[in-house]
């Protein structure tokens, strides 16, 4: 190694230079990471393991732990809520992708020059600095039967209105509809920025070429947008699968438990009124985990083969 | 610039532009307005069926009420104790780690990078019992401290991320000659990398401020009480005790988005710096 040769030349001046001058490239990275790796290890990696650990066994967070084995799993096999929980995560998943079109429709749209457009562009990013507890309040007020805004307007165009958050057939979607305003918000600062960064000298050649609007959107932006939606599509399947706050604010996971998702359900059995279940409750996370590990791994495997690009 | 400048299309369109901007915020942002519109209202508009209208006079009186007769002024307090010393902790804890992730080539170096990265997309749930656990039996347990080492922790992950990323766009050889003048590895992170670093501290404080001042989940997991309680917590119990005095949980609701709207707004080009780092190439 070059670096090691300076070192050396530079260890001339003390005649011999001692342990730390002599491996000081070799050791520094470990000091300088010593901090982080310790904090992490604790407080992340060892409880993942823990947690895997502990869904084997049947515990209420005091006495003693019994093994179970694998009944906490086979018990979620037969468990109508946990498929319910799952079920809303996976619609979650699907309809929170929308703030990824949604997004880029926000950013086409503000991407101008036109006087106090920079004010339009923060005010439209609002809802994402607000916490998602005041959001979901925000929302629930919006929804509220009979005097929110939302109730009214259904009231006013069908005649009857619409208690959101208390029909188990709307509940759902009337949470990820909350949770998409300021998801949406974060899609469309990330493209805004990457609107930004468009090589114009592309665009004037494709638009002599005669290209212009969706073919133009197509084929000479979306590429180059590629990593503000790989961004944009990483935060949004994270989001929709971190989905807790607003289901705890706004419905407390009901009617009937028909709102849960399982990082709800998970918290509802460990932690909540219900007992302490804290084996089944390590259970339902570990499913979590597994899901979400598909698409870390996959976001992962692709940050890989961008840093051997390098 | 795509879509193309509005100016060089036909007045007619221009107008229309310009027309429909402020009617599609006023829409987008319907909800808030509709909050921040209530909580200014007396309770006796809303008792008179006043919900949409303007309020007969301005309330102020509601964020009087919500400072006199709720603890919010403590949970906000909360808020700041477990915000700011997160931010510190682990902006200096990632200035080290990212340092060291950016500048060495060593065997390990992608794979504890990466380590932090998808520790950082992990469930939280995955995390809860042991770190509940692990708080309790530290006697740490409902603690603003407990709450705050946490944070710290796990925000190291993300900031990690950030800061290496951002040392590697920083010129190299700035390093290298330092090396070949004889200057020891901590003089340059002090004295070298460190100042140019800078834009990224600002850049990730705004964030992580921003972060864990709306964190809900730990705070309900972590706290208790009153007493130690943030306020997205705090604000939880007191639309509890509020059933139906919608008045109170805006006012509440607005005073608990304060401040991290007015630090994204004094700190604009930072935190969006911060947020899109990585959504453009180079």
């Amino acid at each position: 190694m070059t670096g090691s040769a300076t070192t050396a030349i530079a260890g001339t001046r003390t005649q011999r230079p001692g342990i730390w001058k002599r491996n000081q490239r070799a050791l520094a990275p470990w000091l300088f990471l010593a901090p982080g790796i310790a904090m992490f290890a604790l407080y992340v990696i060892y409880p993942i393991v823990a947690s895997m650990w502990l869904s084997f066994y049947d515990w209420d967070g005091l006495g003693a732990k019994t093994w179970l084995g694998l009944e906490n799993y086979v018990e979620l096999f037969d468990d109508d809520a946990f498929y319910t929980s799952l079920y809303n995560n996976i619609i979650w998943l699907v309809l929170y992708m929308l703030a990824v079109p949604a997004g880029l429709f926000v950013a086409l749209f503000l991407n101008q020059t036109v006087t106090g457009i920079r004010i339009y562009k923060s005010l439209f990013f609002f809802p994402f600095v607000i916490s998602q507890v005041v959001v979901g309040l925000i929302f629930s007020w919006f929804y509220a039967p009979n005097f929110g805004l939302f109730y009214n307007l259904i009231e006013w165009l069908t005649g009857t209105g619409v208690a959101v958050l208390a029909d188990d057939r709307y509940v759902t979607y009337g949470i990820i509809a909350a949770g998409l305003w300021p998801q949406i918000a974060y899609c469309m600062i990330l493209y805004l920025t990457g609107l930004n960064n468009v090589a114009p000298d592309q665009i004037e050649a494709a638009r002599l070429d005669g290209a212009k609007g969706w073919k133009m959107l197509w084929h000479i932006i979306l590429p180059q947008l590629r990593p503000a939606t790989f961004i944009a599509v990483v935060v949004t399947v994270i989001g929709a699968l971190r989905s807790f706050d607003l289901v705890s604010i706004m419905t407390d996971g009901g009617p009937y438990g028909s709102s849960r998702v399982l990082s709800f359900y998970m918290f509802e059995q460990a932690l909540s009124e219900y007992g302490f279940r804290m084996g089944y409750g390590a259970a339902i996370a570990v499913i979590l985990f597994a899901i979400m590990m598909v698409f870390i791994s996959g976001f992962i495997w692709k940050m890989v083969r961008d840093e051997r690009g390098l | 610039m795509f879509p193309k400048p509005i100016e060089h299309a036909a007045p007619s369109t221009q107008i229309l532009y310009k027309v429909a901007l402020p009617i599609a915020l006023i829409l987008w942002l319907l909800p808030l307005l509709g909050v921040a519109m209530t909580s200014l209202k007396p309770s006796s508009d809303l008792a008179a069926g006043n919900y949409f209208g303007l309020p007969s006079y301005i309330a102020f009186s509601n964020y009087a009420d919500v400072f006199t007769n709720s603890p919010i002024a403590k949970y906000i307090l909360n808020s700041f104790k477990v915000t700011i010393p997160t931010v510190i902790g682990a902006v200096a804890i990632s200035c080290l780690s990212g340092f060291a992730l950016a500048v060495y080539r060593f065997r390990m170096n992608l794979l504890i990078f990466f380590l932090f990265v998808a520790g950082n997309f992990v469930p939280f749930q995955i995390l809860m019992v042991p770190v509940r656990d692990l708080t309790v039996s530290t006697g740490l347990y409902n603690t603003i401290t407990g709450l705050a080492l946490f944070h710290i922790a796990f925000q190291s992950g993300f900031c990690t991320l950030f800061m290496r990323n951002f040392i590697k766009g920083l010129p190299f050889e700035l390093i290298e000659s330092a090396r070949v003048e004889g200057v020891s590895e901590f003089r340059i992170f002090w004295y070298i990398v460190l100042p140019l670093m800078r834009p990224a501290i600002a850049a990730l404080s705004v964030l992580v401020f921003t972060f864990i001042w709306n964190d809900y989940f730990w705070a309900t997991v972590l706290t208790t009480s009153a007493e130690t309680q943030p306020v997205t917590a705090g604000l939880y119990s007191l639309n509890g005790q509020w059933i139906a005095q919608w008045q109170l949980v805006s006012a509440g609701s607005i005073i608990a988005a304060m401040p991290p709207v007015l630090m994204f707004f004094l700190m604009q080009k930072h935190f969006i710096a911060g947020l899109t780092l990585g959504a453009t190439k180079g």
